[in-house]
């Protein structure tokens, strides 16, 4: 059949914070470029991040790159790879100040310098004592990073496909992508974008879990596709969980509270976080602030009629630092806990945040696959960054901060990789495959006819209640292997979805469906992940791996000490190394982590 | 421990057109039963959604700061995740309709076109050509907060919908959105451009059709006052007269 195809040098999917930055360098390099999104670029869910990014300025006091990586490596459970956390910590002083010249607004301290607080996990001298290393424009920093970066892209006239949901890769018989198909959203017309490099900077997937931090659209569109057209999801059992979600709405709480200064009770008004991190306390990292809620709470010192949450308490704060640093949590608080922070507490409990794992990449941005002895091999034209991708940065937990600078390094360095293939390959687009969209077509010609089939709502519903009951904070041998039968056959339901809109105009009931067969490969990815990693490391806690000489707080590191493929054909796994070695300095060694 | 929750049903008018089906519009009669953990408008029309999967609207953030879900509820623009489903008063229907002034698409979903084409209008950009620091460029604390009330902007298009002046002369007039934007980047102590934005402003439709009737002051979901940055514009423009 005839299709529309598009060419261009470059496709983007995705407008967040690392799809703009990624288009950044390909418009600048004066490349044709498109950038596809489900959403208006100032509408992704960067818009969303509240406390800040990670670079070790210096502006308030001492810091440098080397506690930085030393902290993020602590912080990953040592599961990161030290090359790409090198290179990121190095990095993020320039990726920070490049924003400042696109007119960021961050806040200032007196002496005209980007203002830093204190985050979880951000540590001065190897672990010494919190450090001020988080940048930030009040607790709007994703906000006034997103509108910043699109703004600039604005000036260098990159191009916005605007409202299309991209539906498959196309990758020819030698693995190779070509780009990808699309479907404007308003007309429902399906177009194949043809392109020497193909960035996903598609976002995470909190949506696969039901309490969640996150938004609607985060439905790991990119995952979802990379998994169909054969490639691996690196680390999927890691999700982090934040554990300042407002109790029943999920909403986030900034852990830029805790960094200027607020404290975590339970319902006896106990600050506990100093039972579990004598040093850090309720700067400690996010893991560790959730198990140890968590913990509170199942242990009956949980606050409210149900004794299922705890207090976030930033009474004792000058009013005055609350409203000019902390604005929006100030209006969250009224907004959807009803309660005025600067009298009372805010209920809250951890909440699904964030997707540690991902489309497998290299530091340079490039989806590499295992080909032959070579375990990271890359894609040829295929670049992925920001939450969907897993460089890895965050290993089995990610810092505060550390995902902002994330979709920044590596945008950026996904974007310069596109443009020095495509300037060494300055010959024509290879030619797409005869059957390019035929897949795509398929999927939405089985929507559209399935008679009898399943409720996308009550499916979704279903999905994330599994999730959350079977894969959650603290994880149990048995309810996991339950949760891979149950996972499969909420697949089934998912495999034959039904609409009962048909419309071809701004058809969003077919949008959600479309989601959903993205949203069940995370979810297949991270249950059978979950359940076979029999260890505790980072994010991923369970009741059989236990506190021994060898195996400290139940990590195994002689026989767990090594990344997860998910391969979606037959549900397979494997494994590859951690990378130990830094770019330039030694390697942060394996110790016990405390905080 | 049980305790029996308050459902409550709500009832909605709601304004549906699928061009694809629809000879015109029509308001739709439908009522959802909502629990105490739906808190919000939009908890609610997730329901309705779930029950008619044909009705359409923009969604994502769903605490505020995206601005995806702004609609005209029972005649005034707000967002619906914003919007606190207990202050609805009972036994009367909600009525929920696409934003005022813009072309619609299908159900509460408009057309945003003209009103992006307004915003990039006024350049949204920061324009500084001196030679880039190796660091950051220094800028004052009381400087910074010359930007507060203005970047906060979440493009929700509620205040300029709400605008009669951009309601007859959209390709004209910049509206509200547009120029707190322009604003926010004249207020800039970085930026260099202030002259070529006032002259990009200097026009009896671009600026100056702002009568003052603040219902953008009054609709906006962020508390903003773009009358106020209008009104700083325009008082640059007559000093720069004299």
């Amino acid at each position: 059949m005839t299709y529309t195809v598009r060419k261009f040098d470059a496709v983007v999917v995705g407008a967040g914070g690392a799809g703009l930055r990624a288009a950044l360098q390909l418009s600048e390099s004066g490349l044709k470029t498109a950038v596809l999104t489900k959403v208006f670029p100032t509408r992704s869910h960067t818009v969303a991040a509240q406390g800040g990014v990670a670079a070790s300025l210096g502006n308030s006091e001492e810091d440098n790159w080397h506690w930085h990586m030393y902290d993020t490596i602590k912080g990953s459970d040592w599961l990161g790879d030290q090359d790409a956390i090198e290179f990121m910590c190095r990095q993020a002083n320039q990726a920070v100040v490049e924003l400042e010249h696109y007119g960021m607004p961050f806040d200032r301290v007196d002496n005209g310098k980007i203002y830093q607080r204190p985050f979880g996990g951000h540590m001065s001298n190897f672990g010494e004592k919190p450090v001020r290393r988080s940048c930030a424009a009040a607790d709007r920093t994703g906000h006034a990073m997103l509108h910043a970066l699109y703004q600039r892209n604005i000036k260098v006239n990159t191009q916005f496909f605007v409202e299309w949901q991209a539906l498959d890769l196309i990758r020819d018989a030698d693995g190779e992508v070509l780009g990808v198909v699309a479907m404007d959203m308003e007309t429902s017309e399906v177009v194949a974008f043809h392109a020497k490099a193909t960035i996903f900077a598609t976002g995470g997937a909190g949506r696969v879990y039901y309490s969640s931090t996150n938004a609607f659209i985060n439905t790991g569109d990119g995952l979802g596709m990379a998994a169909r057209a054969g490639i691996p999801l690196e680390d999927m059992e890691f999700w982090q969980f934040h554990p300042t979600g407002v109790a029943g709405a999920g909403v986030l709480i900034t852990e830029g509270v805790r960094g200027e200064g607020g404290i975590l009770r339970n319902a006896d008004g106990e600050r506990f976080m100093e039972r579990y991190a004598p040093n850090a306390k309720d700067l400690a990292s996010r893991d560790v602030v959730s198990r140890s809620m968590l913990t509170e709470i199942n242990e009956g010192r949980g606050a409210g009629p149900y004794k299922d949450y705890v207090y976030l308490d930033l009474t004792h704060l000058d009013p005055q630092v609350i409203l000019k640093r902390l604005p929006s949590i100030h209006e969250i608080g009224i907004q959807f806990a009803g309660v005025d922070c600067l009298k009372e507490y805010i209920p809250v409990v951890p909440t699904c945040h964030y997707q540690m794992g991902g489309i497998p990449t290299n530091r340079f941005g490039q989806v590499v696959v295992t080909k032959g002895n070579d375990l990271s091999s890359p894609v040829p034209g295929f670049y992925a960054a920001g939450e969907c991708a897993c460089a890895s940065v965050h290993g089995a937990n990610r810092l505060g901060t550390n995902s902002l600078l994330d979709l920044l390094v590596f945008g950026k360095s996904s974007g310069e990789a596109a443009v020095a293939s495509i300037r060494e390959n300055v010959k024509a687009h290879k030619p797409l495959p005869v059957d390019a969209i035929e897949k795509s077509l398929a999927r939405l010609d089985r929507l559209n006819t399935q008679k009898g089939g399943s409720n996308v709502h009550e499916t979704r519903v279903l999905m994330q209640r599994t999730m959350q009951k079977h894969a959650g904070v603290f994880r149990f041998s048995q309810l996991l292997k339950e949760g891979v039968d149950k996972i499969l056959e909420v697949a089934q339901a998912v495999a034959r979805t039904e609409i009962q809109d048909k419309s071809k105009v701004f058809n969003t009931a077919r949008i959600e469906a479309l989601e959903l067969d993205n949203l069940i490969e995370v979810a297949k990815a991270t249950m059978i992940s979950a359940e076979a990693r029999k260890e505790s490391r980072g994010a991923h806690v369970r009741d059989d791996a236990h506190d021994t000489p060898e195996t400290p707080d139940g990590r195994d590191d002689q026989n767990w000490l090594k990344h997860t493929l998910w391969h979606r054909d037959g549900n397979r796994l494997d494994y590859k190394p951690v990378q130990m070695k830094p770019l330039s300095v030694a390697t942060i060694e394996l110790k016990k982590r405390t905080y | 421990m049980t305790t029996p929750l308050a459902m409550r049903t709500y009832h909605f008018k709601i304004y549906r057109y699928d061009p694809d089906k629809d000879a015109k519009p029509y308001m739709q009669d439908i009522s959802v039963v909502c629990d105490p953990m739906d808190k919000k408008l939009l908890d609610a029309m997730v329901k309705l959604k779930a029950k008619d999967d044909s009705l359409s609207f923009r969604r994502s953030c769903r605490e505020g700061v995206c601005g995806s879900d702004a609609m005209n509820i029972n005649g005034k623009n707000g967002l619906a995740c914003l919007t606190d489903l207990a202050a609805f008063p009972e036994g009367k229907p909600i009525v929920l309709r696409p934003l005022p002034g813009l072309p619609v698409v299908r159900d509460l979903i408009v057309d945003m076109t003209q009103f992006f084409k307004q915003y990039l209008s006024i350049k949204p950009y920061l324009v500084n050509d001196d030679p880039l620091p190796e660091r950051e460029r220094l800028q004052s604390p009381e400087d910074r907060e010359e930007l507060n009330g203005l970047y906060e902007c979440i493009m929700c298009a509620c205040c300029t919908t709400a605008c009669p002046s951009f309601w007859w002369n959209p390709d004209k007039f910049v509206g509200p959105a547009g120029l707190l934007a322009a604003y926010r980047f004249i207020a800039d102590t970085r930026d260099q451009a202030t002259n070529e934005r006032l002259d990009n402003l200097e026009d009896p439709y671009r600026l100056f059709r702002c009568h003052t009737i603040m219902n953008c002051v009054d609709v906006c979901p962020k508390g903003l006052n773009p009358t106020k940055a209008i009104g700083k514009i325009k008082e640059m423009l007559v000093q720069r007269a004299v």
